[in-house]
């Protein structure tokens, strides 16, 4: 008998024809379901397993409701935000996640807000929709040269890493903050600082590739923005709540900031429209990982771990060990 | 001694209209009113040398009747098909470009369309600024990946030599399709197709980086389009002529080309109008080299040229 699965978000289709050969599942592409129906359908069909994304708030109140059948909730994304980790431990339900496989994905989309940022790009968009009809002065609509610029990267884990290999091919200075110096061998050439405020008047970019967590909940505050040289660009495809977005906003509206390229708010999908409303962002709707590779990459990196929990095994990409 | 004239077609950035104001008994054009043909026969009366931009059609007719007084022209660009070459050799006239400064903005530009066409930025950005974005969802807005992907460039001279190496910090993997092959130490990794359509069947992401003019007019046709692989990504930041707008719209209907992104397209600022009723066509209004930096660039030595070209000495942007 095939092991019974719930998966609670619209998925992929290789990986829904997975499903379909490996688990008995009453929705193999997945159907968009709330914390309560998740709930109703994992009792109903007396399911192993959860296959679930960030649309479920998976707090204390809906893990208390898993039922005691259910062996192993996958989230399919790295972060987990919305994962009670404290909650699912003290039930004894492993929850895993998905991280590397979407590393390069999310270090080619940061280079794109980078890139569509400096450039204007949103501008640029909105003159040919309108049917352009009028050429240019040479000294008219300019951006800025990405290329030889110093990028200042928060947080040079795997993809702070990926965005700083990138980087190197624009002939950009790299610079980073993080909680530990990394060795020589990984730097490639990073200048490190220890504190983000001494790091970030040398930032002609600065993108945020930090944890989400208290420690640097709104850590780039009005103060920190003030840091940054006038003309700078802010990138941020990590966290919405790394951001005080009051502040952000301020310094776009004033001009000290040149632009903003981001693909993560505080609220998600009921974003401030004050930034859609401002000339100088390129903004996108959470894209980091919006490849058919990288999507299909970690849905199978869910049922893996899984399969390896129905299996006996311990899971490969356990939140806690 | 009396300043040379120097006739300036467009407004430029303003350090080069200064340095020109500077140097010269300058013409300039504060308003930026577009000239034709006419008006530079008109207002060239008098000048010593003329630095003109990709905007004005220098054709014979209008290059043979200049002044006698003209000493040189110059290009505010890299490209100059639209300057008459051989009927300014005719009239012995040189010509300066701005070649090699523009090469790293202008890839830049290459690299933004090609992630952001694969990646689907425009619909994303649109659907953001409309107010409708409904989630996170698994299954949104999927693009494709560029890292791992074969990147075909046609035309491997500076500008493209400068995206290999971007595309190559993406993890991409560069082919290129030349009249002649390149040095080992100008080609580094990036693999050679001498046969167009091995390049063609090679091009998962094709960038086109070729001069515009006669020999490549309408180059990427119906025929080659259908020799890509099917659900190709095609990006151009060069000129508008490289391509059949007709042909590449049918194949971004049909989905042989999946995503296209043009900076450049045949006729601008007038373009097809059917590309903007494409979702999956990434839009920019040929601002290749618009950074402040580059612009400044290009007019110093746009204007290097022609002080050299006056002084009796050889300009090292000439034309040749």
């Amino acid at each position: 008998m095939k092991p019974r699965l719930i998966v609670s978000r619209q998925i992929p289709p290789s990986v829904a024809a997975r499903i379909r050969a490996e688990f008995d599942c009453p929705w193999p592409d997945g159907r968009d379901l709330t914390a309560d129906e998740t709930i109703a359908a994992l009792a109903e069909t007396k399911a192993d397993a959860l296959l679930l994304t960030s649309h479920l708030k998976f707090g204390a109140d809906v893990i208390a409701r898993v039922p005691a059948h259910v062996r192993i909730a996958a989230t399919c994304s790295v972060g987990f935000e919305h994962i009670d980790v404290a909650a699912a431990r003290a039930r004894g339900l492993p929850v895993t996640n998905t991280p590397d496989v979407l590393t390069d994905c999310t270090a080619d989309l940061t280079f794109l807000l980078i890139l569509g940022a400096c450039r204007r790009a949103h501008e640029y968009d909105a003159i040919m929709r309108a049917g352009w009809r009028r050429g240019f002065g040479l000294g008219e609509m300019l951006g800025m040269k990405v290329s030889g610029k110093r990028l200042g990267i928060l947080g040079l884990g795997r993809i702070g890493q990926a965005v700083a290999a990138r980087a190197r091919g624009f002939g950009m200075q790299v610079l980073y903050c993080n909680p530990r110096r990394l060795p020589p061998e990984q730097e490639h050439g990073a200048r490190y600082f220890a504190d983000l405020r001494d790091m970030l008047p040398h930032c002609d970019i600065l993108s945020l590739h930090a944890r989400s967590g208290p420690d640097t909940f709104g850590i780039m505050d009005a103060e920190k923005f003030a840091l940054l040289p006038r003309g700078a660009v802010f990138v941020n495809a990590a966290r919405g709540n790394l951001v005080d977005e009051e502040a952000l906003l301020a310094a776009l509206t004033s001009g000290h900031l040149f632009a903003a390229g981001l693909d993560v708010f505080h609220n998600e999908p009921a974003f401030d429209l004050r930034f859609a409303a401002l000339p100088n962002t390129f903004l996108l709707p959470h894209m980091g990982s919006a490849t058919v590779e990288t999507r299909t990459a970690m849905g199978m990196r869910a049922l893996d771990n899984i399969a390896a929990v129905l299996a006996g095994r311990p899971p490969i990409d356990p939140l806690w060990r | 001694m009396t300043k040379p004239v120097l006739l300036v077609t467009r407004r430029l950035p303003p350090a080069i209209e200064a340095r020109a104001a500077r140097d010269y008994q300058a013409r300039l054009n504060p308003e930026d009113t577009p000239r034709t043909g006419a008006d530079i026969l008109r207002l060239a009366q008098g000048a010593d040398a003329i630095l003109c931009c990709p905007a004005e059609k220098l054709d014979a007719a209008t290059i043979s009747a200049l002044p006698a007084s003209i000493k040189v022209l110059g290009t505010f660009s890299v490209g100059y098909d639209h300057i008459d070459i051989s009927a300014a050799r005719m009239r012995a006239l040189p010509v300066v470009n701005t070649p090699d400064v523009l090469s790293v903005a202008t890839a830049e530009i290459a690299m933004l369309l090609i992630l952001a066409a694969a990646r689907r930025a425009g619909e994303g950005e649109r659907l953001l600024r409309a107010g409708q974005w409904s989630g996170w969802c698994p299954t949104q807005l999927i693009g494709a990946n560029v890292s791992g992907r074969r990147l075909g460039i046609f035309g491997m001279g500076r500008i493209g030599r400068e995206l290999a190496r971007m595309a190559g910090a993406f993890g991409m993997i560069v082919h290129y399709h030349n009249r002649k092959r390149l040095p080992p130490e100008l080609a580094g990794n990036a693999v050679w197709h001498e046969s167009e359509d091995s390049f063609l069947a090679a091009s998962e992401i094709l960038s086109l980086n070729a001069p515009g003019g006669d020999g490549t007019r309408r180059w990427l046709n119906a025929e080659r389009l259908a020799k890509l692989p099917a659900g190709a990504i095609v990006v151009n930041a060069s000129r508008g002529t490289l391509v059949d707008d007709t042909a590449l719209i049918a194949a971004l209907k049909s989905g042989q080309v999946a995503f296209a992104g043009l900076d450049v397209y045949d006729g601008e600022p007038r373009l097809n109008p059917d590309y903007l009723t494409l979702e999956n066509a990434v839009l920019l209004p040929h601002l290749g080299s618009a950074t402040m930096q580059t612009r400044d660039a290009m007019g110093n030595l746009a204007l290097d040229g022609i002080d050299a070209v006056l002084a009796g000495r050889e300009p090292r942007n000439l034309v040749r």
